[in-house]
Formats: structure tokens, C-alpha cells, sequence
């Protein structure tokens, strides 16, 4: 079960539109909540970074035997430091970001904390890949 | 409690979702920071905040919040009252600042 998503990265009213359908998905697939609400956090502030940072991308998200796997692929300008970006707090955003209430710098640290296993492939100038694992 | 008792109690105004306020509620998350909201707050819980933009309906659907209590008399655009309408989340409205919304809260769950 594969779902696809594209991800704008232009309008922020649709933010968080990935995240939200495949909520739903996990859970009519009878998914315990626990894994449902992790799954939604890690991968919403995910969707978030991609519009933010990436400029938008694109999102594979899929349920295998013993875990779901998140992919989010962007070719925004990459992460320079990423020790630095896996800092609670520590944030890029610009103000108009901020003002929406985002760029806390938790992201990242979200993502880690709700996921049992995180990838980061990013490139500057060339995009970020990051992968999620939540095991269910 | 339910989202209704909670509304007559401290008199909140319903901007959407009235339709399913018999939703229990449990315990209570301040702020306005998104990714901090959204990391901490715990399903069931009342989120107060002035935060009114787009993306709180996703926040609050996403972490299962009972409601979203908009404190200091803030009031969301049009889109964002049809999008929780959509997603069936809660958002309540007081004129009342965050503090004393929390302390009325507190006062009357305790």
C-alpha cells in the first residue's frame, strides 16, 4: 500500500494536506492510535520542512510488513550543518514563516522523537531526502 | 467532561465544529508555536493559543486536541473556519487572555 503526494511549495494553506489524508489511511488500515498520532507528527513537520526549505517536493508514504516508511524528497537548497539543524531551536526560517506561527527549530527534533529510525541524505544547491520509520 | 460543558462553563463562543461538541476533553496545552504544539500537546486536550492561521486546524486535527481555544478575542479567517468545519475540529473563542482561561479551566476540572 503506496501512497503518493505531491507537495507545494508555494501555498501554505494546503500544508499539512499529506499528513492529514494519510492519517485517514492508517486509520481505516486499523493502525493503533499511538503509532497513528507518531506517524502524523514525525510526518507533518516532515511536509512542513518541505514546503518551508524545500521549496515543496514530493512525499512516498507506505505501510509495510512491521513498519511505515515516509519518504519526502525535495530539490530545495539543502541542509548546510545538519548536526546543527537536529538542534531544538536552531532554525533557518524566514520571518514570514515565523509568523505563521512556525521556524521553532523543532522540526527535526520532532521527527527524531516520534520516529524509530530518521535518515537525512541532503546535498547543498542539489535537495533533501529524508526518510522516516515508525515500526509498528 | 465534553467540550459542551467546557463552553457553557467559561462561556466560549463556538467558531466551528459545534456539531461535535460532545468530544471528552483532558487536560489543557498553551502555545503558539506550531512544532512546539505539536510535539507536546496530547490528544484530548484543550490547546489555547492565539495562533489563528491555516495550519492550526492541521495541528489540532493531527495531535487529536479536543479543541482549539482561541484566547483574547482572536478570530480566524473565513478558509480556516470551513477547513476545521471540514476536518470536524473544534475551535472555541473567548475574549478572555490564555492565563485565565487556563485558571477557569483549571478550576472547574479539578
Amino acid at each position: 500500500m503506496l501512497k503518493h503526494y505531491d507537495i507545494s511549495g508555494t501555498d501554505f494553506s494546503v500544508a499539512g494536506e499529506a499528513s492529514s489524508n494519510f492519517k485517514v489511511v492508517l486509520k481505516k488500515l486499523g493502525i493503533s492510535p499511538d503509532i497513528v498520532r507518531r506517524v502524523s507528527i514525525a510526518m507533518y513537520e516532515a511536509e512542513i520542512n518541505t514546503v518551508v526549505h524545500g521549496g515543496g517536493g514530493e512525499c512516498d508514504a507506505e505501510v509495510l510488513d512491521g513498519c511505515v516508511k515516509i519518504v519526502f524528497k525535495d530539490d530545495g537548497p539543502g541542509i548546510e550543518n545538519v548536526e546543527l539543524a537536529m538542534q531544538e531551536g536552531y532554525s533557518t526560517a524566514s520571518d514570514t514563516v515565523r509568523e505563521l506561527g512556525f521556524g521553532a527549530g523543532m522540526g527535526l527534533p520532532n521527527i527524531k522523537k516520534y520516529t524509530d529510525d530518521m535518515k537525512i541524505e541532503t546535498q547543498v544547491g542539489v535537495g533533501t531526502k529524508i526518510t522516516l520509520i515508525v515500526n509498528l | 467532561m465534553k467540550v459542551s460543558e467546557l463552553a457553557a462553563a467559561l462561556d466560549l463562543k463556538y467558531v466551528s465544529g459545534a456539531q461535535a461538541q460532545d468530544r471528552e476533553i483532558s487536560g489543557c496545552y498553551i502555545g503558539d508555536l506550531l512544532s512546539w504544539v505539536m510535539g507536546r500537546a496530547l490528544g484530548g486536550n484543550v490547546w489555547i493559543t492565539i495562533m489563528s492561521n491555516i495550519n492550526i486546524v492541521a495541528v489540532a486535527s493531527l495531535t487529536e486536541a479536543a479543541c482549539v481555544l482561541l484566547a483574547e478575542n482572536v478570530v480566524p479567517d473565513e478558509n480556516v473556519i470551513k477547513k476545521a468545519e471540514m476536518q470536524d475540529v473544534i475551535i472555541l473563542s473567548s475574549g478572555k487572555t490564555a492565563y485565565e482561561l487556563a485558571v477557569k479551566l483549571y478550576d472547574i476540572t479539578k
